[in-house]
């Protein structure tokens, strides 16, 4: 399995270069792959529908408790069907829709790049590989939504659609490292095994709902729906194939396969039923203002995901029967219809309905293929639509009222969607003129939607083989136990008939009023909606940051020195105090006279230094706080260091005297505030380290090591100045270091002395 | 075995002595430049080796007994951070040929930088704190230098601001290791850990508290936490893109090192203050750096707050304290290392090509240079953390270490964290490679020495790659580590002989 699912990724290596060696053929040859999965899943519908999971598992990363492992089942082979079949259409049509343009390789890599990611989430039998190829969906449809990207609109949309769904990514990550918490593993032959106490931990239901935020976002569930109407920047094969055939559920599809897992927590029927409801409605009532048909597919597309959400949160075994038939119908007949939107755009230029109509007679076959998808998205019999829609119906039913009454509400508004695209295109007087005289479209973008549309018709009228075969048991693992299948075209005189009848007379009276209905409904929705909310929290980020980069970082080195030495002060010096760490002798016996008098002289050359503005001065009086501190070295017996310090202090100054020799004297710059405040600064850190090394002096937990090195200087290390035996010997490898150093130190001064200066521009 | 300890550390040094030498005669010296990173990584990769097959290293250097010598010591820390250290070292050695320009070479560029690799391999090798600081001198000098070489006004103006706090760090380094030694009156760490673990009146205690939060002041102006990171950003968008890439990968790794090192052998007494202390400085230095990030206009600029954010999960698994904590951040920090110095090396392409750092001079690469799109997206897209790239498994090991700790508010900003870098990556890609160009900017540069450029980004994308699908080996590599780091008895045991 892991051959299947990986090959697409070998395959999009080879796309570049098969569309250069053969620009009209890729298409089809490319094509070929996906078929050939296809084929290979459909072998597998016999011992899965027997009730048979396969399972394939390579250890990944077991100590961070990672699979590489795939798991099929019928749900699992349901959506393999879907992908690798409309996989292979897509990369037909794409081919037809995108004839001659230069990056036409780089979209089949992707497309097939994305069949694989799509294969992966479906298959996989570990949440962190689903999880893996999840955000790979998510990345080739970033590349895929951004394929125009010359177009500001399609980078723009891209990343929304990058950033709400990655941002669901990262929530759903975090619930699955809380759920691997809770359960113990992710693995989901194990969790679909382990017990209901699961339930009880504690982290259950926040993993819940973090993954389940995942999902939301990537099915376009409200508040997050409107990246999916934006993605409609992208291509129409990527629309049809990712945007509503399969990418979109997969957040559906993560919904079902953790139901059985997750799904008696008190948290999942009202979170996720409630979401799909409303995501249900909202997608319906957008959708009556559309007039791009793209726009328009998108709306109702939320408006479906939103009812499969619902019915994976009531999670009644006829719901989730339903859940399964109306995911495949939805898949076939709305894949034909984006392709039937792309190809009327491609042969007239234009997507908008108020500038088309009657194109059934330039275009025939396109609108042959239409009406059979669209009558399956009306729920006409004998269609399979029809046959899901029933299902629903009755699913709703069996919930209440409100489903019902919801469900029946956005069904009437799809009635009037699929009219639109199915009728009002092809059939209606022409309402404006198409930007080009249109022209049947080739055969390549016919036969995608001919092939899904026959399919539907098919099925509805051979619902029983394809219920057996593949859809009772894709329910069958959902429900926990097997189910009898039942589909059929003809229940008889039922309720629910006259419900169907009459949903598809109240979509034809809203069809009827299109034109006030548009009117109406763009003017009752212009204003608020969480795409706004989005694009202000989008500005707002950058906004937040920006202020907050020129608050820290705002460019000048006394600031950021205060702030450093501050922060040193503060947190040393709150340690200090709250451990009773300080030590301070409460006098200096001892001192003598002349250690008195270094200090203050120290002391006083330390503050002519800061205050002088004469740059020579400033120097001299360092070289005083030096030869003072030498002094004391010479005080307290320590005469090879206070000698150093001499030669260094002299050298220095000398040194300094020259540099400067020729530069003007210190200017102020700042305030007297600021020096006030840089005062205060310098003096609570110099407070602090006095603070510090007093009570330093007083405590010495552990006698020094040194008196070993007056010990083995001579017989060991044979030398009698055991400062030269230190610095040459026993720590001779910090002074090879320090040779570094100073060798740095001279190439530097010569590099910044000789580099030519460079004009600036 | 353990003679070679010091491998790592004479090869730099040799080879940027030969190359002052052959300073004057630019064929040779490069073939030296390169020859000696290829033989630094081959050390560093068999002294990994070594360690992962015999445990931990040391070599009392002059043969004096710790503590009184200087001891060299290799654990798995140190060999796999040297090992990610010199791999960059090597890469950046055949980018430089490229991409530094002869004046630069003809003004030592190659020794400043084999030196600079000698403090690295320094301080991730000694033994002793002391040492440490002198490592920690040389990498500042070097880097000093090497920043600013070229002497443009933007350069020097960072390499002053660079200079200044980082000489700050030195001096909080120093007076913590002076009144450290006061103290104790020593400075081999396992010895230091020793004694220090033996001090149990609270007084003592408290001053030991205050030195070593005096180091974590240092090491953390070295690794540019907040609110300490001020000299970072300031300085790293100034030198050549190999220079900064160079920095980036080691600079601020080894700030990193230092605190792990010190945080779990020393001043292990009290991880409520300073291990709890490092995890919530970690929560700002992740958000302000990657606020930052997107803030930012310039493309370099982008990447240098970014160091910032990232080390702040590397320091949040140390403030974890656990042994899967400090596996993530050891994890995390290799991961980086290779990721981000990827990230400066594209920008190095990217500038050569279009001649800007500004975003809104760039464009259109997607179309012309669309090796390098590809290319930038393996390391961008690690670094946001998407599977099966390294990041993903980074970041998947610190969150799980996170709320395995029940740190559920760190690990949450590390996830959401998550979600700026991406944005800030794909404002890159938006703006570099997607956007078509400005129409009045001049046609792209001519690329020579093609494979110079575009070679090492490519070896370390597969680095980037295979750390991913490799998850394992790297990841139980780390782990290990992080267990050595836990019981820090090991390393003293191996340092003192004997006679702990």
């Amino acid at each position: 399995m892991s051959i299947t699912v990986l090959s697409g990724l070998a395959g999009s290596l080879l796309a570049a270069p098969l569309q250069r060696t053969a620009p009209r053929r890729a298409g089809w040859l490319l094509a070929l792959l996906p078929l050939g999965l296809f084929i290979y899943f459909l072998t597998l519908l016999g011992p899965v529908s027997a009730g048979r999971t396969l399972v394939e598992t390579l250890p990944w990363a077991p100590g961070l408790g990672v699979e590489f492992s795939f798991y099929l089942d019928g749900l699992g082979l349901l959506m393999a069907l879907l992908v690798s079949g409309i996989g292979a259409l897509v990369l037909v049509y794409a081919g037809g829709y995108l004839e001659g343009h230069p990056q036409l390789g780089r979209m089949y890599a992707f497309l097939l790049v994305f069949m694989s990611a799509m294969l992966g989430v479906v298959l996989s039998g570990h949440l962190l590989t689903t999880f893996l190829f999840w955000e790979l969906t998510s990345i080739s449809s970033f590349l895929l939504i951004g394929f125009d990207h010359k177009d500001e609109t399609s980078r723009k949309s891209a990343l929304q659609a990058l950033l709400v769904t990655g941002g669901g990514g990262l929530a759903m990550l975090a619930g699955l490292v809380l759920l691997n918490q809770a359960a113990g593993t992710l693995s989901i032959p194990a969790l679909l095994a382990s017990s209901p106490d699961l339930l009880k931990h504690p982290l259950a239901g926040p993993a819940a709902a973090l993954i389940l935020l995942g999902a939301f976002t990537k099915s376009a569930q409200f508040p997050f729906h409107f990246w999916l109407p934006n993605a409609m920047a992208a291509p129409t094969p990527v629309s049809a194939y990712l945007h509503s055939a399969t990418m979109v559920k997969a957040g559906v599809f993560l919904i079902l396969r953790l139901g059985p897992v997750l799904g008696d927590h008190p948290l999942w029927t009202p979170l996720v039923s409630l979401t799909g409801a409303v995501t249900l409605l909202l997608g319906a009532w957008m959708a009556l203002s559309q007039t791009d048909l793209k726009r328009l597919l998108a709306y109702s597309t939320v408006s479906m995901l939103g009812l499969l959400t619902l019915l994976g949160g009531l999670r009644t075994p006829l719901a989730l029967e339903a859940a399964v038939v109306f995911l495949f119908a939805h898949a076939l007949y709305k894949g034909a219809l984006f392709m039937v939107a792309g190809a009327v755009d491609h042969e007239t230029g234009t997507r908008d309905v108020t500038r088309l109509g009657g194109l059934a007679r330039r275009m025939p076959q396109t609108a042959a293929a239409a009406l059979p998808a669209g009558l399956s998205m009306a729920a006409l019999p004998p269609l399979f639509g029809f046959i899901a829609k029933e299902v629903v119906y009755e699913a709703a039913l069996e919930s209440g009222l409100f489903a019902f009454a919801a469900v029946f509400a956005a069904s009437a508004v799809t009635v009037f969607a699929a009219a639109v695209i199915a009728v009002e295109v092809f059939w209606a007087r022409p309402a404006g003129s198409p930007p080009r005289e249109p022209h049947e479209a080739p055969l390549a973008l016919r036969l995608g939607p001919l092939v899904l549309a026959g399919l539907g018709l098919l099925a509805g009228l051979l619902p029983g083989p394809l219920d057996r075969a593949l859809l009772s048991p894709a329910a069958a693992g959902l429900v926990g136990h097997p189910l009898q299948p039942g589909l059929a075209l003809w229940h008889g005189l039922t309720p629910l008939l006259a419900y169907s009848a009459l949903t598809f007379a109240a979509g034809a009276l809203l069809y009827l009023a299109r034109r006030p209905l548009r009117r109406l409904a763009a003017a009752l929705t212009a204003g608020f909606g969480p795409d706004r909310l989005y694009d202000l929290a989008y500005a707002g980020v950058f906004r937040l940051a920006a202020w907050q980069t020129g608050l820290l970082q705002h460019g000048t080195l006394r600031y950021y020195l205060n702030l450093t030495v501050l922060a040193a002060t503060g947190l040393v010096g709150t340690v200090l105090l709250l451990y009773g760490g300080l030590n301070m002798p409460a006098a200096f016996p001892g001192a003598t006279f002349y250690e008195v008098l270094i200090a203050a002289l120290i002391l006083l050359a330390a503050g002519f230094a800061i205050t002088t503005r004469s740059r020579l001065g400033a120097v001299a009086a360092l070289g005083v706080v030096g030869y003072g501190v030498a002094a004391i070295f010479l005080l307290f017996g320590a005469p090879d260091l206070a000698m150093t310090q001499f030669l260094i202090e002299s050298l220095t100054v000398i040194l300094f005297v020259l540099a400067f020799y020729h530069l003007p004297d210190f200017e102020r710059f700042s305030s007297r505030r600021t020096r006030l405040r840089d005062m205060l600064v310098a003096m609570l850190a110099g407070v602090l380290m006095t603070v510090l090394t007093l009570s330093a002096v007083g405590i010495q937990i552990f006698p020094t090591i040194s008196s070993y090195y007056a010990q083995a200087a001579l017989p060991e290390a044979h030398g009698r100045n055991i400062t030269n035996v230190i610095l040459v010997d026993f720590r001779g490898f910090d002074t090879l270091g320090e040779n570094v150093v100073l060798a740095l130190a001279a190439i530097g001064v010569f590099a910044l002395l000789k580099f030519p200066k460079r004009r600036q521009p | 075995m353990s003679r070679w300890l010091v491998a790592p550390i004479l090869i730099p040094m040799l080879t940027g002595v030969l190359c002052l030498l052959a300073v004057r005669r630019p064929r040779l010296n490069r073939w030296i430049s390169v020859t000696g990173a290829a033989l630094e990584l081959a050390a560093a990769v068999a002294l990994l080796a070594a360690v992962r097959s015999q445990g931990t290293l040391v070599l009392q250097v002059g043969g004096w007994p710790a503590p009184f010598g200087i001891t060299l010591v290799a654990d798995l820390l140190s060999a796999f951070l040297l090992a990610a250290a010199c791999l960059l070292a090597f890469t950046l050695s055949i980018y430089s040929l490229a991409s530094i320009g002869a004046q630069l070479e003809s003004f030592a560029y190659h020794t400043l930088y084999h030196f600079l690799i000698m403090g690295v391999s320094g301080a991730f090798l000694t033994g002793d704190l002391f040492n440490l600081y002198v490592w920690f001198e040389v990498m500042l000098m070097a880097s000093f230098v090497l920043m600013a070489l070229g002497g443009e006004r933007g350069q020097m103006e960072g390499a002053i601001k660079y200079v200044t706090l980082n000489l700050l760090a030195s001096a909080f380094f120093l007076a913590a290791l002076g009144i450290l030694y006061g103290l104790v009156g020593t400075l081999n760490l396992a010895d230091l850990a020793v004694k220090i673990g033996g001090v149990t009146e609270r007084q003592p205690q408290g001053m030991l508290m205050a030195v070593a939060l005096l180091l974590l002041v240092a090491f953390g102006i070295k690794s540019a936490v907040f609110p300490l990171f001020f000299w970072l950003p300031a300085s790293y968008h100034t030198p050549p893109a190999a220079v900064s890439a160079l920095f980036s990968g080691l600079l601020t790794k080894v700030g990193v090192y230092s605190l792990i090192r010190v945080f779990t052998i020393l001043f292990v007494q009290n991880p409520d203050l300073t291990h709890n202390l490092i995890l919530w400085i970690s929560i700002p230095t992740m958000v302000t750096g990657v606020l930052g990030a997107v803030a930012q206009n310039q493309f370099r600029r982008v990447l240098s707050f970014h160091i910032i954010s990232q080390i702040g999960y590397m320091i949040l698994g140390l403030g974890l304290f656990t042994p899967l904590g400090l596996a993530g951040a050891i994890y995390f920090t290799a991961h980086n290392m290779i990721a981000k110095t990827n990230l400066f090396l594209v920008s190095g392409v990217v500038e050569r090509l279009q001649g800007s750092q500004w975003l809104s001079r760039l464009g259109g690469l997607y179309v012309t240079q669309p090796l390098l799109a590809g290319l930038f997206l393996v390391p961008a897209l690690s670094l946001a953390g998407l599977p099966p790239l390294s990041g993903f498994f980074a970041k998947l090991s610190l969150i799980q270490a996170s709320f395995d700790a029940r740190q559920y508010l760190a690990g949450g900003v590390a996830v959401a964290v998550s979600l700026f870098t991406l944005l800030s990556m794909m404002k890159l890609w938006n703006e570099a490679f997607w956007k078509p160009r400005a129409e009045d900017a001049p046609a792209d540069a001519e690329l020579p020495d093609r494979a110079r450029w575009l070679v090492p980004i490519a070896l370390l994308s597969l680095v980037t790659l295979a750390m991913g699908l490799g998850a394992n080996w790297f990841y139980s590599l780390a782990l290990d580590a992080g267990h050595q780091l836990m019981n820090p008895n090991n390393y003293i045991l191996a340092v003192m002989g004997g006679q702990p």
